[in-house]
């Protein structure tokens, strides 16, 4: 397999692993470690082969297109720099794995844990190898997402809970402003490309957009390496189980914010702001992390603060814009993250065998777990600096480094000793860690014997700290070319000579590093005392916290705020906001007519012909009447708006659209039945007599009367204005002259429908066929107010007359009741099937079409329950609307698809002459069979509203007498 | 003739807007159907009025569109009236599975206290 491949494998394994991991039964916690393990070894043995196409400044690439037209493509990109962070990841993701397993107890579910355990080690080496911008900033959320989880993975515990909340709310605005960054960047240097970006380093710098891509850059890094002031999430991560916190939090994770500012130093590094920036808040982070690692209590809180300070300390040589600096800095990434990760193993141990964290219980551990304690010194000793060990190599480059002069500036200036303070702080925290945990008194009040852990347990901490021992003393042998490597790839030309020995002489370095080790010995003699019994947190600002602001900041944000405008601007009730929008729809309108010289001629009465004018004079009456009597004659407000309907009808009648007027009175006929059929369930409403209506409800009537009024009088003027404006050239002429030419058909509102723009057609039905089914549903559930239950007065004095004739049976006056229309309705049947037939079939060349005749065939359907009842029709006549419905959708859907066969877009309608006998020469467009689809939709669609509305009398009617005949048993 | 519909459709929308702001259900759906036949006789009327000539036309002559009725606002108004019908249907069965739940027609679910 080529190495393009195997990068592309390096992302998929831990995914796939993950998913894996992700359904493996919940007990098997040793199937969960072999497959996350062997995931782990296998990514590793693949990072590792390629070391052979990156060595010597070589780059391997994977590149699959993926919206190239926006320069965006799933980019894959490995240099030395990236490969060593594979390495880690890959590397000390196996030994997390191992530790986990003996760590997690059996009752943790552990699927989860590691599913996302794996889904990090992918994301995190997707982040790594990016080579697009955008795919580095996907790749980066998902590192905060799976953070999250992890943090938050025993989630019965509230500062597991709050920890991951804070982490991912930090990490993600973080993340977000890196997002915005880096566009801009892509935006100055006009593509994503990682290669394209690093080449065009001056470019960017001297754009005007330098500052905010990065400000905004930086925020993203600052954020995710907890640097200060974003540092407090980072000791609230530590919730999380010690593996994910050895893992994520020390080793990997946190690393992210470190590495994209290497990444991007030779881009971005070298100017005023950058230096400013960076170095403040790397310095203020080294120093600060430092000495409030001195006062924990809880040997996790010690290692994240002590982590925090070592992130700054990385962040402030990558501030320094010297290509030595940027050199200490990598080999600092990697010695901090090997002595880093065994030490949180070590505390994980710890707290494990002893049951506690807390340094105030925990001493003379030694006697309990000799190894383990001799393991946690060395690398405790890595973490003060103390020579022969790693840390020591890289704390050095680092106070030579802080030695030279980089700008004239106070910043500068102060670096040295800000450098000495902070690793006698770092001397201090490391010799307390020790000190405390593993000499002194034996412990008392612990919960269980504390021992040494399994073997494997410890297996990954040995060989940490072995790595530690050999790097330390030998590194020009042993980390030598690979630290070549990865510095070159980021350097290039500019990587500076540099030495790796272990001992330079006697120098300037040397001494700032015995003056720090003896200082911070000193320290901590002075300070023992003290600490045995201090709170938690540093004194003088234990009570000022990151976390309680960001608490703070977080209910004011999206609870004070929220809750305060809800008050002011909200409200439950339907009817303000109904007239602020009718209101804000009205100065909408109004708006033209401010802006614009409208110039409105005084209408005339010419041409105006009495009938027209007597109609919608009738029309004026039942609109206003509706209105008027909607509140307690509901009968007579729907028959008024009946008449509207048909004022409405002749309207369109008279202004030549015939479609309309067909669409229209079939419509009205099946609204009308609807509404009468949802009459029966509404409450009894009797006009009120007194008058207890108050002032505020009168004002408010007041106040509605003349906002419908004015919106009426704009609507009416707005209308006026338009019809007698002269029409511009339209769209009109087009469908005109098209229509039979290439639609095949001569009415062109048909044509229009099911061809030029059947596309919308379609989902118009599908937007009637789902509201069908949606009132099917919500009828399916429905319960209807107690006091419409009953059943309507009528028919019980209907039924009540049926009882007293002994010759009756109960129900057979109801079922007569209207006999002579029944049978008419009946009848009538055939004759409206044949209708929607003409209608249907007459449509493309003549008024009708599949709406008109699927809702005649409607119409059908709903007299045949009118004349005969619910029971009676189901009885003989199966309607399936359900089906007719699908029908529908399925038909116009296979029509357009149709086309396709032809190399057609969907929906290309076409039509020829067919010779049918008998009947001679017919013309056939494909549109025709659409148009079927239509008619066979509308058709479900009203008869599934209006039969389940109807079945819902008879419904109810059973629920009544169920609990009549229980009433008789209690009886 | 403009005047007259115009006017006709000035009133189906202040009619329906009225009944829009009332507070019970039935109110507003006789409401919302007056408004969408004053809305689609507006957009209707936006073709402007042309008597005596529907868009139907004579397969194999030459065709002039000025004798024509527009037919965009026609195949506009028609699939509206559809979805007209559509949604009258769903309020109404929402307005009655709402008062089933809240055994009130009162848009809010409760009777506002006054």
């Amino acid at each position: 397999m080529n190495d393009e491949n195997l990068l592309l494998l390096l992302i998929l394994i831990p995914f796939i692993g993950s998913a894996l991991a992700a359904i493996v039964p919940v007990n098997a916690r040793n199937a969960e470690a072999w497959l996350s393990g062997s995931v782990a070894i296998v990514a590793f043995a693949i990072a590792a082969y390629l070391y052979l196409s990156v060595a010597d400044g070589g780059v391997v690439r994977y590149t699959l297109e993926w919206l190239p037209e926006h320069g965006l493509n799933f980019m894959l990109r490995l240099d030395g720099f990236a490969w060593m962070f594979s390495m880690l990841i890959t590397g000390i993701g196996f030994l997390v794995v191992l530790y986990a397993r003996y760590y997690m107890s059996p009752k943790d579910p552990v699927p989860r844990f590691f599913s996302f355990l794996l889904a990090f080690m992918g994301a995190m080496q997707g982040m790594v190898i990016s080579g697009n911008l955008i795919l580095l900033v996907i790749f980066w959320e998902l590192t905060s997402i799976f953070s999250f989880l992890l943090i938050g993975y025993w989630h019965h515990n509230a500062a597991a809970r709050d920890g991951a909340r804070m982490a991912l709310i930090i990490t993600g605005i973080g993340g977000l402003c890196l997002l915005v960054g880096l566009l801009i960047i892509g935006h100055i240097v006009g593509s994503y490309d990682l290669d394209v970006v690093l080449a065009a380093g001056d470019k960017i710098r001297e754009d005007d957009l330098y500052v905010p891509a990065l400000l905004l850059i930086l925020m993203g890094a600052l954020t995710k390496s907890a640097q200060f002031p974003f540092h407090f999430w980072l000791p609230n991560a530590m919730a999380a189980p010690t593996p994910v916190s050895a893992y994520l939090h020390s080793a990997t994770m946190v690393k992210a914010g470190v590495f994209l500012l290497a990444r991007l130093w030779p881009v971005l590094s070298g100017t005023e702001e950058w230096f400013f920036i960076v170095g403040l808040a790397g310095m203020s982070t080294l120093l600060l992390g430092a000495y409030f690692a001195i006062f924990q209590q809880d040997l996790k809180g010690l290692l994240a603060y002590s982590t925090i300070s070592h992130l700054g300390l990385i962040t402030t040589l990558l501030s320094l814009g010297s290509p030595l600096a940027a050199v200490a800095a990598i080999f600092h990434m990697m010695n901090h993250a090997t002595f880093k990760a065994s030490l949180f193993m070590a505390a994980g141990i710890i707290d494990h065998e002893a049951g506690t964290r807390d340094m105030r219980k925990l001493s003379g551990l030694f006697s309990f777990m000799p190894i383990t304690a001799t393991l946690a010194m060395v690398a405790s000793a890595a973490m003060a600096g103390v020579p022969l060990l790693n840390g020591f190599l890289s704390k050095e480059m680092f106070f030579s480094e802080a030695l030279e002069e980089h700008s004239d500036s106070i910043l500068d200036g102060v670096l040295p000793y800000v450098a000495t303070i902070a690793s006698a702080f770092a001397v201090t925290y490391s010799v307390r860690f020790i000190h405390t945990v593993f000499f002194g008194p034996k412990p008392t009040g612990l919960s269980r014997e504390p021992h040494e852990p399994p073997h494997w347990m410890r297996l990954p901490i040995e060989f940490l700290v072995l790595a530690c021992l050999i790097v330390g003393t030998i590194p020009s042998l042993t980390i030598g070319p690979y630290l070549h490597t990865a510095v070159i790839s980021v350097l290039g030309e500019r990587t500076p000579e540099y030495s790796l020995a272990v001992w330079h002489g006697i120098n300037t370095p040397l001494i700032m590093s015995v003056t720090a080790l003896a200082g911070g010995v000193l320290l901590y003699l002075v300070l023992r005392n003290y600490l045995t019994r201090c709170e938690d947190g540093p004194p003088g600002v234990r009570n000022f916290k990151g976390q309680r602001i960001f608490e703070r900041l977080l209910v004011t944000i999206s609870w004070r705020w929220p809750l305060w405008m809800e008050e002011c601007f909200g409200t439950y009730r339907l009817q303000p906001q109904l007239w602020l929008v009718v209101f804000i729809a009205f100065i909408a309108g109004l708006w033209p007519f401010l802006t614009t010289d409208l110039n409105l001629g005084l209408p005339t009465l010419d041409g105006i012909d009495p009938a027209f004018a007597t109609i919608w004079a009738i029309g004026i009456v039942c609109a206003t009447g509706a209105a008027y009597q909607a509140k307690y004659h509901r009968l007579a407000a729907l028959i008024l708006m009946g008449g509207v309907g048909l004022v409405t009808c002749i309207t369109f009648v008279w202004f030549s659209a015939p479609d309309l007027a067909v669409t229209q009175l079939l419509v009205e006929i099946v609204t009308t039945v609807l509404i009468l059929l949802g009459l029966r369930w509404l409450p009894k409403r009797l006009e009120e007599t007194d008058d207890s209506t108050t002032l505020i409800a009168h004002m408010r009537r007041y106040r509605d009367f003349s906002l419908a009024v004015v919106c009426g009088g704009g609507m009416a003027i707005i209308a006026y204005v338009m019809m007698t404006s002269p029409l511009p050239e339209t769209i009109a002429d087009f469908f005109l002259q098209r229509a039979y030419a290439e639609g095949g058909g001569t009415n062109v509102v048909n044509v229009i429908l099911v061809d030029f723009r059947g596309f919308d057609t379609f989902g118009e039905i599908t937007v009637l066929g789902i509201v069908a089914l949606t009132v099917f549903a919500l009828l399916r559930r429905f319960r209807p107010a107690s006091d419409s239950v009953e059943t309507p007065e009528q028919q019980r004095i209907q039924n009540a007359f049926d009882d007293d004739h002994p010759d009756r049976k109960v129900g057979e006056t109801v079922y007569n009741y209207l006999m002579v229309p029944s049978v008419i309705m009946q009848w009538m049947f055939p004759f409206i099937v044949l209708l929607a037939a003409y209608l249907f079939l007459r449509g493309h060349d003549l008024p009708g079409g599949g709406f008109a005749a699927g809702i005649a065939m409607a119409i059908g359907f709903l007299l045949q329950y009118l004349a005969g009842g619910t029971q009676w029709v189901e009885d003989r006549l199966r309607i399936l609307p359900l089906r007719w419905i699908a029908l529908g959708l399925i038909l116009a859907a296979f029509t357009g698809m149709g086309s396709w066969l032809f190399g057609f877009p969907f929906l290309t309608s076409h039509f020829q002459y067919l010779d049918v006998p008998l009947i001679g020469k017919v013309p056939i467009a494909s549109a025709l069979f659409f148009d079927l689809g239509v008619f066979s939709l509308v058709v479900g669609a009203t008869a599934l509203i209006l039969i389940a509305l109807a079945h819902q009398s008879i419904r109810s009617h059973r629920v009544r007498t169920t609990e009549a005949v229980k009433a008789e048993e209690d009886a | 003739m403009e005047l007259v519909l115009s006017i006709g459709i000035g009133v189906l929308a202040g009619s329906g807007i009225w009944l829009l702001l009332r507070p019970r259900t039935y109110q507003v759906i006789i409401g919302l159907s007056l408004l969408s036949y004053a809305v689609n006789l507006f957009i209707f009327s936006m073709g402007r009025l042309t008597i005596n000539a529907p868009p139907v036309i004579k397969a194999g002559t030459e065709i002039d569109p000025a004798t024509f009725a527009d037919p965009v606002p026609q195949a506009l108004v028609l699939t509206a009236i559809v979805i007209g019908f559509a949604t009258t249907a769903l309020f109404l069965v929402v307005l009655l599975a709402s008062r089933g739940l809240t055994g009130t027609d009162h848009v809010d679910g409760k009777e506002s206290e006054r």
